[in-house]
């Protein structure tokens, strides 16, 4: 299969300030790709230069084996990369249906009718098809999310990224929006996710890539990276999180 | 000779008219150049682009700093002395309110658009739009509502200052009042004429705000 995105050593600065550093990674066609690492290590930041939201100081991007940078034609690509962000960002001012279809009818200039014909189509198949009509303000924030994946999917993109986008969620929230996300993996669509769901990571990924300092610290098949990380910084993130999990009961006093 | 003050205006009615269809012409004209280049101004100081932000901040300051009556004068008589070139009063006047409201509107429209979540605009650019774009279809939307008191209000100033014309000779409503009470000394029914006339023009504007700030409430 070929490699829909690549980027070899690819960096970017704010100012002085590295966030990625030297970043080599290859996405295959179908591929489904979970980002992982602590704050602040750029995982954020490197989903925000693949559509071009943030622009690389070094190294190489390509999509779909053309090189990429400042002066591309980014409005062509984004209709290709769809992404979802952490608060959803649906466009208050439209109702859901309209927030749908702004970027069909008038990136796309798509016919109405078939814009709106698959418009629906994906609200039926994220279970949200009364809601068409519906406020975002009057939507819960796993409404809000599903909404926010069909506006994206809705561009026939071919590559989704998810920048943690069930961090906002109250936990009962989680569950619908990951359902979907799972639902578009078993469909075969390329995937970047960054998640701090761990499980979810582990069911969903083919592959997880631990970032750590602006860098990839290592990258492996999910099981083997949950169950033996080859880097420390990697052992300390996972139990960390295993140390929530794990925490035992506290003595009755 | 008129008896009463409202017999004197049913006899000057005709130039009152006159003069009243001048300072709103004036105030239409003056609001709209304001209107379209304070939306120039609120984007363009919103792009990102750092010599535009800073030129934009300087013509903030010289609007600010200088009075009105200032550029006004600066226009008229100027802008023939030091270019030779000889503007008609009338556009001079919605020139200077327009410019000026421009900076006023601009200001108002920049500060609704910076409250704004940076994660909308991200979001328009994600599914495609152009950055012009995305302020047509998204962002300016999604300001209206809280632009729209403060850009009123910058309305309501701009036809009262419309009455600075009479300085550089044009004969809008004020001057017409002015006018007919050097030939009656009726000032009082004249002067109450004034507050009538720029009340009505201004209350409905007022009013307008209140009905699109809640039309846009959801």
């Amino acid at each position: 299969m070929s490699d829909v995105i690549e980027l070899r050593g690819f960096s970017k600065h704010f100012g002085a300030h590295p966030v990625l550093n030297g970043i080599d990674l290859a996405v295959r066609q179908g591929e489904v790709v979970v980002i992982l690492g602590p704050s602040g290590c750029g995982k954020s930041t490197l989903l925000r230069c693949l559509n071009g939201l943030e622009q690389g100081s070094a190294g190489e991007l390509r999509f779909n084996g053309e090189r990429l940078d400042a002066r591309s034609d980014w409005r062509a690509v984004r209709q290709q990369v769809g992404m979802v962000f952490q608060s959803y960002q649906l466009f208050g001012h439209l109702r859901v249906l309209d927030n749908i279809l702004l970027g069909p009818l008038r990136v796309q200039k798509r016919a109405p009718q078939e814009a709106q014909a698959q418009a629906l189509a994906l609200l039926e198949r994220v279970g949200l098809a009364d809601k068409a009509l519906a406020w975002p303000r009057e939507l819960s924030g796993g409404q809000q999310q599903r909404i926010a994946i069909v506006r994206a999917l809705c561009m026939n993109p071919k590559v989704m990224l998810f920048d943690e986008v069930t961090a906002a969620l109250d936990p009962e929230m989680v569950k619908e929006v990951l359902e979907v996300i799972l639902d578009l993996a078993e469909a075969g669509m390329t995937l970047l996710i960054v998640t701090h769901e761990m499980a979810f990571a582990r069911a969903v990924a083919d592959r997880i890539v631990f970032m750590d300092g602006g860098r990839i610290a290592e990258q492996s098949p999910p099981e083997a990276f949950f169950s033996n990380p080859q880097t420390a910084r990697a052992q300390q993130f996972l139990e960390r999180f295993s140390y929530v999990e794990n925490l035992p009961r506290r003595k009755a006093s | 000779m008129a008896t009463s003050g409202f017999e004197l205006l049913w006899q000057t009615a005709p130039q009152l008219a006159t003069g009243a269809g001048r300072t709103l012409a004036i105030s239409a004209c003056g609001i709209a150049l304001a209107t379209v280049l304070g939306l120039a101004y609120g984007i363009g100081r919103t792009l990102g682009i750092a010599w535009l932000d800073r030129s934009l901040r300087v013509y903030l300051a010289a609007w600010r700093a200088i009075p009105v009556l200032v550029w006004l004068y600066l226009f008229f008589f100027g802008l023939p002395m030091f270019l030779g070139l000889s503007v008609p009063a009338f556009a001079c006047v919605v020139c200077v309110l327009g410019l000026w409201g421009a900076s006023e509107v601009g200001e108002v429209v920049r500060g609704a658009l910076r409250s704004l979540p940076a994660g909308q605009r991200d979001a328009a650019l994600a599914i495609g739009l152009g950055r012009l774009q995305a302020y047509a279809w998204v962002l300016l939307p999604l300001a209206r509502k809280r632009m729209t008191p403060g850009v009123i209000n910058v309305y309501t100033r701009i036809i009262k200052t419309s009455s600075l014309a009479v300085l550089i000779g044009v004969v809008d409503v004020t001057k017409i009042a002015q006018q007919i009470i050097e030939r009656t000394y009726a000032s009082v029914t004249l002067y109450s004429f004034l507050f009538v006339f720029f009340f009505l023009a201004c209350y409905p504007l007022s009013v307008l705000s209140r009905r699109l700030e809640q039309r846009w409430s959801h």
